[in-house]
């Protein structure tokens, strides 16, 4: 059974159609690049799939749950999180906070909960913090936890900023452009860990413009142009599509 | 005579930073100006007379006062708090993606709801509040301090350190602390922000109550409308230390009591409620960002 389901996705602005009639299934355990030219309609899917803003039409099913139109919080209690293409942490947090507030997540809370849990406040906070500092040692952060977040350099940002996707317990992890702005080594690096948050059992979606990643790390890749899925398939194939192509380079003169 | 405007500042001035915080702290989140907040003080101390009223009449306050002062404190902390809770959610909460004047204005008609429902239900003439403590209290360096003064003090004192590491080191206290940056992405690390907002509302609430209890009993006498100048001043208090910012409005209540205190005794007692409104339009000219506010950009 699929963990994602997108059945006939559309989200309108007024007259501007950002995407059409999107539909794609997705696999445990993989990892599906989307690309497609800038306007493509990429982030707006990824907005549609966090409840951050609503389709106009179709159906989003997450690990059998109909999500569309649930809000974003209940969207990541679920088990889906995501980066941004402009980083957005906590900046005046420190780096463990931003980790921990996102363990949040995993936790049942009402208003209840919240003024009587503080009782048992001590224990659950030691093992809030410990599981924190393992999601930042899996990112590489460790030595920089007690530091405030908005002073990191900007790749540590970029990997506190899936740290803290993880810590939210999702199965689903969206990356939008997780490589921007980094150099190849960093890059190198960004893939080795997105191919290791695969092998914790996660899925993961992510949107990126650098092909030479693209290809080596997805095991599926959908093709957006002007907000239409034109293609979808295995890297190789993707490779040799010609609607790809042309979608990329523009018509081939005749 | 110095000593005893210090004592008499702190006094007061703890009374408007725990009212400043919750001004602040709903700044922090909504970036709404809760003008009702002062009626929720007010409501405090009508509640406080009521309920330690009901106490007496069932003989509670002579069996034990303290336990009958605790309770009232309980009570009227969770009873204002339930006041400041429903506000949100009737009068700002439908409003949550209107224009930011719409809450602000639908704040101003609250205050006066509320005002003219305590004018109605409880009359238009000052309660008394029983004095339970007296005049009681003791001499230090010569100079004059009740148990009230001390109390308020003390009380003051230890609520906002409870307050500074709640916000500090709990979980929901790093979850307010998230919503207040980025409240869209706090949502998306799945915190409720709805929840966290009525959870600021109902601390707000309960310090204001506090705050309202213990000006009650130390000055003796409620009406509806003292809501509105210890609301302004708190403000101001607020504004003083940087709005949106905690300790600031800790410090800048303090030191807008001291002002207060030490203006009526040594320039002139006349002035003592314009002392406040200078300050405001000094730092409003000087440092609009507040003395421990640091600049921002303006939030979109």
């Amino acid at each position: 059974m699929s963990l994602l389901d997108i059945r006939g996705v559309s989200k309108h602005f007024g007259g501007i159609r950002a995407i059409e009639d999107i539909s794609f299934s997705l696999k445990s355990s993989t990892i599906m690049s989307i690309i497609g030219p800038n306007g493509a309609g990429k982030t707006t899917l990824f907005n549609c799939l966090t409840g951050f803003i609503k389709p106009t039409k179709g159906t989003i099913v997450f690990a059998g749950t109909d999500i569309s139109g649930f809000s974003a919080d209940r969207v990541t209690r679920l088990g889906i999180a995501r980066t941004f293409q402009n980083i957005r942490l906590f900046g005046g947090m420190t780096v463990i906070e931003n980790v921990m507030v996102a363990q949040h997540a995993t936790i049942r809370s009402n208003l209840f909960s919240i003024i009587t849990r503080t009782g048992t406040f001590k224990e659950t906070e030691r093992s809030v913090r410990e599981t924190a500092y393992e999601y930042l040692e899996f990112m590489g952060l460790e030595s920089a936890a007690e530091h405030t977040a908005g002073s990191l350099p900007y790749g540590a940002q970029r990997r506190l900023e899936i740290a803290r996707t993880l810590a939210t317990g999702a199965s689903l992890i969206l990356l939008d452009e997780p490589t921007a702005g980094m150099n190849p080594l960093e890059t190198d690096g960004m893939m080795q860990m997105i191919k290791n948050i695969r092998e914790m059992g996660k899925t993961v979606i992510i949107i990126e413009h650098d092909m030479k990643f693209v290809m080596g790390i997805s095991d599926r890749i959908v093709v957006l142009d002007h907000g239409v899925k034109i293609a979808e398939g295995m890297p190789k194939e993707i490779k040799n599509n010609p609607l790809v192509i042309e979608a990329y380079l523009g018509k081939e003169a005749h | 005579m110095l000593l005893q405007q210090l004592i008499n500042g702190l006094t007061l001035g703890s009374v408007y930073a725990l009212i400043a915080l919750g001004y602040t702290m709903v700044y922090g989140i909504l970036e709404l100006i809760n003008f009702a907040h002062g009626e929720i003080y007010m409501l405090g101390a009508y509640l406080g007379i009521i309920i330690l009223g009901f106490l007496t009449a069932v003989g509670l306050t002579a069996y034990s006062m303290p336990l009958a002062l605790a309770l009232t404190l309980l009570l009227t902390i969770i009873f204002s708090a339930s006041y400041g809770f429903t506000v949100e959610k009737i009068a700002y909460r439908p409003l949550r993606a209107a224009p930011k004047l719409s809450p602000l204005i639908s704040a101003i008609g609250v205050s006066i709801f509320l005002q003219n429902y305590v004018m109605i239900t409880q009359g238009s003439t000052d309660k008394v509040f029983p004095s339970l403590i007296g005049s009681a209290g003791f001499t230090v360096l010569s100079t004059r301090v009740t148990m009230l003064q001390a109390a308020i003090i003390v009380v003051s004192g230890i609520i906002m350190a409870l307050l500074h590491a709640f916000i500090r080191s709990t979980r929901t206290g790093k979850a307010m602390r998230a919503v207040a940056q980025d409240r869209s992405m706090a949502a998306l690390v799945g915190i409720n922000t709805d929840t966290i907002i009525s959870v600021t509302f109902i601390i707000g609430s309960g310090l204001a109550a506090i705050a309202g209890l213990m000006v009650s009993m130390y000055y003796g006498l409620v009406n509806y409308f003292i809501g509105y100048s210890a609301g302004i001043k708190a403000f101001t208090a607020a504004v003083l230390g940087g709005i949106g910012n905690i300790p600031g409005a800790m410090f800048g209540g303090i030191l807008l009591g001291l002002i207060e205190s030490l203006g009526a005794a040594y320039i002139s007692s006349e002035y003592k409620d314009a002392y406040a409104f200078i300050i405001l339009i000094v730092i409003l000219l000087v440092r609009p960002t507040g003395l421990l506010g640091r600049d921002v950009e303006e939030k979109i």
